[in-house]
């Protein structure tokens, strides 16, 4: 499939000359596309001249880069130490049967909400955490995953 | 009458137990002609007591308020202002009579001397404290006095190593080469820590002024910050305090008027673990994988962009302005004489008063958890507390009196790390802590070394199958010899101290283990797969409840009757556990 990225050529051509910057160009090449396709890569790779190898080596090395598309909402849920002893486990899988993934998803079928994993959101006085998009909800027990997700699920789709 | 201050903590914890909501509620009075100067703070470290507030000004003076509601913060503040204690969860007085004081009585903050006291967004608030002064001083001075005095402090690498400070700064300084850069790592990937983060968020001065003062110790004329990408306050902060500094002439060209100038940049980390090791970190800021590389040579001599290069971590920055200001003699007075200074700690798990602490050196592990921290979160014993995160280990209850310094923490298997401190009870489970951080190396090894790679991955397989009660007595020998080849076949320090949680808590809870392997059993009933659910009889009132949520259907019974679980089908998930509301099935 051949896409147009030519809306890439600003990003690619703003950082070009300086040294050091594909962490940062593929990060904003990614909060413009939301993730990171092969075709994408492809087209930065022959612009830049370097080895599509070299950016997809980058991209699948660092958790920050997607290379599928991701939901609209980012539910982020800590598995940090502190977290981990305070019942983790138990917020994920309310958040699972909460937003009806089957065992091999991340991503619900609607694309609203991509469900992740991560190590330590630094929160952990407040263990157990997750993080929808920018916000932060502590001290947490699964039955109160429903109606947070609620607040995300309905009116705001811009 | 002096006007009355009113002070809200909002860094990521306050914010994230709801500090936002009250702020913007006291700006909306004060806009529309409420009484009060009304000011943004970072993180106090009482984190358990979030959302804080601090009222001063009136005549009771300085009062701190914690777990604020917003319904309740106007009529507090009105009750402050007639000099009557406010009917709130008081935690703090001027006069020590509050019922946290004995927490912070305990401590010793210069690291975090100004965190929850300044405006971090302020420049004019940090200069107001004390601020660049010490960069002042120090531009009086040759850079070889500067790195005399951070030799004589004693102080050692926060990063967790412990390496004496003073003494890599004058690898740096003596190494040929026109460019040299200094870097502030401040990718904390341990999970279960959050010390550079309240830092960075609540005192971004505090480092940057010890960033600037290291580059002109060293020569460096350029620098960068590489912040984990999961702190964005922490990130906004650092921005904003850098083009301020350079406003006010403390960064750029020219600092302060002289000839020397510096320039620094901030690097966002694009999440992985591994780039908290010092030449992984170079290799991701040169826009790569971030790998380890061999070392010698040294990043002294060849660093960034084979540059001489001086890497230390946010808490050794955060050292540096306070040692000068008050000089290498007080520093040593504080600490132990290997150990000088204090230790920022996260403080999190089973325990009463979780949050950020800053304690001198040489205090014992006794004491932090049960003076500074308030002893256990419940009735239930203490069991362990876990040092120095996935490269860390558990150290048992025998051994609290264990003082805190890197020799001393060494000696117990586990390490100084960088400062998280995970409090775990009766209700932890030491075989699954222990795959709980073998799951996390696992996955986080950069594929470089054979032994990380694999090894990791053929631990976290053992380990996952004792927990599953399928383990056998060999394992255990086999845990420990793949332990003792991933630390010696590994390059870089995640490898080689991965295998640390596991032979912690081989040596100290080995009974645990041997519980899982030969009575299948979990001691501490995490380990689902051994346990088993029973309904009890006298307590079930038949409300069909379990035998609607088991995903085997392996629970029968009719409307009002006992139900019962069928044992030959249960596959242990605890589903009817979770969901009885009459605390009438058994789990043991």
């Amino acid at each position: 499939m051949e896409r147009d990225f030519s809306q890439l050529d600003t990003i690619i051509q703003a950082y070009q000359t300086k040294p050091g910057i594909l962490i940062p160009l593929l990060q904003e090449v990614q909060d413009l596309l939301g993730y990171l396709s092969k075709d994408a890569m492809r087209y930065i790779a022959d612009k830049m001249q370097i080895p599509a190898a070299d950016i997809y080596g980058v991209a699948t090395f660092y958790s920050m880069f997607k290379l599928k598309p991701q939901g609209r909402h980012i539910v982020r849920v800590c598995k940090g130490t502190a977290c981990h002893v305070s019942d983790a486990d138990e917020i994920k899988e309310a958040l699972r049967a909460a937003l009806r993934l089957q065992s091999d998803e991340d991503t619900t079928m609607d694309m609203k909400f991509t469900l992740v994993e991560v190590a330590c959101l630094g929160c952990c006085s407040l263990a157990p955490v997750i993080m929808i998009d920018d916000t932060t909800y502590g001290k947490l027990t699964p039955e109160l995953i429903p109606n947070i997700l609620q607040r995300y699920a309905f009116g705001e789709d811009k | 009458m002096s006007q009355i201050t009113v002070k809200v903590g909002l860094a990521s914890c306050g914010v994230a137990a709801g500090a936002m909501e009250v702020f913007e509620l006291l700006e909306k009075h004060r806009e529309q002609g409420a009484d009060f100067r009304l000011m943004r703070t970072a993180c106090i470290g009482m984190c358990f007591e979030e959302p804080i507030v601090e009222l001063s000004g009136g005549k009771l003076g300085t009062l701190s308020l914690g777990q604020v509601k917003p319904g309740d913060i106007l009529e507090n503040i009105e009750e402050y202002r007639q000099d009557k204690i406010p009917n709130a969860n008081v935690i703090l007085t001027e006069t020590h009579e509050g019922s946290r004081d004995s927490l912070l009585s305990e401590q010793t903050r210069i690291v975090l001397k100004n965190c929850g006291v300044i405006d971090p967004k302020s420049i004019d608030d940090y200069e107001a404290h004390g601020g660049y002064s010490a960069l002042k001083k120090v531009m009086t001075m040759s850079p070889q006095e500067v790195i005399e005095i951070i030799k004589a402090s004693g102080l050692r690498g926060r990063g967790g190593a412990g390496f004496p400070t003073g003494l890599k700064w004058s690898f740096a300084a003596q190494a040929k080469g026109a460019k040299k850069y200094v870097i502030c790592n401040a990718d904390e990937g341990d999970p279960g820590a959050f010390m550079d983060r309240s830092t960075l968020e609540g005192d971004p001065h505090n480092v940057i002024e010890g960033m600037i003062i290291g580059a002109y110790a060293m020569g460096a004329d350029e620098g960068y910050i590489y912040c984990r990408a999961e702190y964005p306050m922490a990130v906004k902060h650092l921005k904003l305090a850098i083009a301020d500094a350079q406003r006010k002439g403390y960064l750029g060209r020219s600092i302060l008027g002289t000839n020397f100038y510096f320039t620094l940049h901030i690097k966002e980390g694009a999440g992985a673990f591994v780039c908290g090791e010092e030449t992984a970190l170079m290799q991701s800021i040169e826009g790569k994988r971030g790998m380890p590389v061999i070392r010698p040579p040294f990043p002294a001599e060849s660093g960034l962009w084979g540059c001489p290069t001086n890497i230390n971590n946010v808490e050794t920055w955060a050292n540096i302005t306070w040692i000068i200001n008050h000089g290498a003699n007080e520093f040593k007075e504080i600490g132990t004489q290997d150990s000088p200074g204090t230790k920022v700690f996260a403080l999190t798990g089973k325990i009463a008063g979780s949050g950020l602490i800053e304690v001198p050196m040489g205090i014992s592990l006794r004491d932090i958890i049960y003076k500074v921290g308030g002893g256990m979160k419940s009735d239930r014993p203490f069991k362990a507390v876990q040092m120095g995160g996935p490269s860390g280990g558990c150290i048992p209850d025998s051994l609290l009196d264990t003082t805190v310094d890197y020799d001393s923490i060494n000696a117990t298997g586990a390490i100084m790390g960088s400062g998280g401190m995970v409090v775990m009870d009766s209700s932890t489970c030491m075989v699954d802590v222990a795959r709980f951080f073998l799951n996390f190396t696992q996955s986080e090894s950069c594929g470089k070394c054979t032994f990380c790679r694999i090894g990791t991955r053929r631990m976290l397989e053992i380990l996952t199958r004792i927990t599953k009660g399928l383990g056998t007595m060999e394992d255990i020998q086999k845990l420990r010899d793949l332990a003792a080849n991933i630390t010696k076949g590994s390059l870089c320090g995640l490898g080689q101290t991965a295998p640390n949680p596991v032979l912690t808590t081989l040596r100290y809870f080995e009974d645990e283990y041997l519980a899982h392997i030969q009575d299948k059993r979990c001691p501490a009933k995490v380990c689902s797969s051994l346990l088993r659910f029973e309904i009890i009889p006298d307590q079930c009132i038949g409300c069909t409840a379990c035998a609607r949520v088991c995903p085997v259907s392996c629970i029968s019974g009719k409307v009002k009757e006992v139900h019962l679980i069928d044992q030959e089908l249960c596959i242990h998930c605890g589903a009817c556990y979770s969901a009885c509301k009459f605390n009438a099935i058994s789990k043991g």
